[in-house]
């Protein structure tokens, strides 16, 4: 639909046309801001946790378990310097590799959802896949948060 | 030409005075739209509600996503 609108009002001699083309799809699922004269729909988002813990690609695992036992969540979540989510490192296979880094031992590629996904729909699919966390990555796979279950059957009953 | 742009870009260009307009019909729009959006639908585009628009300054038109 954007193509032909900037079609039509470079037609009408408009000169300088942007075409957003990802659109407001790919607006809410960056988590940006937006204005409405409704009530907005529930998201993902509403319910993020930003304390899950984080690790560089190529920091040892000596220096990120201490991160990782104290998180609730028991497992830390490997990012490029630019957010990017890389890998996970859970805290069962991390014991007895102190010397190893976060690239050796990570868990490459963890599943993601996008924070504009509507939660009675994700709680389903969490409880179908026997999962308790899923984690929020923005369209350009930048880590957001997390989401997790209990938040939702709380929130979503 | 139109030039597409990503999220970043189009950020870049509201801070930079760019109109922007929503062509999603006036439904859509009032749910949830990007701010400082104003809408224009589509079906509405012509000569007579362009003029709600500066011809000197960027637009960026969107919807939800492009198709």
């Amino acid at each position: 639909m954007s193509p032909r609108a900037a079609c039509r009002l470079e037609a009408l001699g408009f000169t300088e046309v942007y075409d957003y083309v990802t659109g407001k799809a790919d607006w809410l699922a960056r988590a940006w801001p937006t204005d409405s004269d409704e009530p907005r729909p529930r998201r993902a988002a509403d319910l993020l946790r930003h304390d899950v813990a984080t690790a560089d690609l190529h920091e040892r695992i000596a220096d990120v378990l201490p991160r990782v036992h104290a998180s609730p969540y028991g497992f830390a979540l490997v990012t490029s310097r630019g957010g990017v989510l890389l890998g996970r490192l859970r805290r069962a296979t991390l014991d007895g590799e102190p010397a190893a880094t976060a690239e050796q031992v990570m868990e490459p590629g963890p599943s993601t959802i996008r924070p504009d996904t509507e939660p009675a729909a994700l709680a389903r699919r969490m409880r179908e896949r026997k999962l308790t966390t899923a984690v929020v990555t923005d369209p350009d796979g930048v880590l957001l948060g997390i989401v997790t279950l209990a938040d939702l059957d709380q929130r979503e009953p | 030409m139109t030039s597409s742009v990503d999220a970043h870009r189009l950020r870049e260009l509201l801070a930079a005075g760019a109109q922007l307009v929503e062509v999603l019909p006036e439904a859509e729009f009032h749910e949830e739209h990007i701010p400082g959006a104003i809408n224009i639908p589509l079906k509405q585009l012509d000569a007579s509600t362009a003029q709600l628009l500066d011809p000197a300054r960027a637009v960026v038109v969107y919807c939800w996503d492009g198709l």
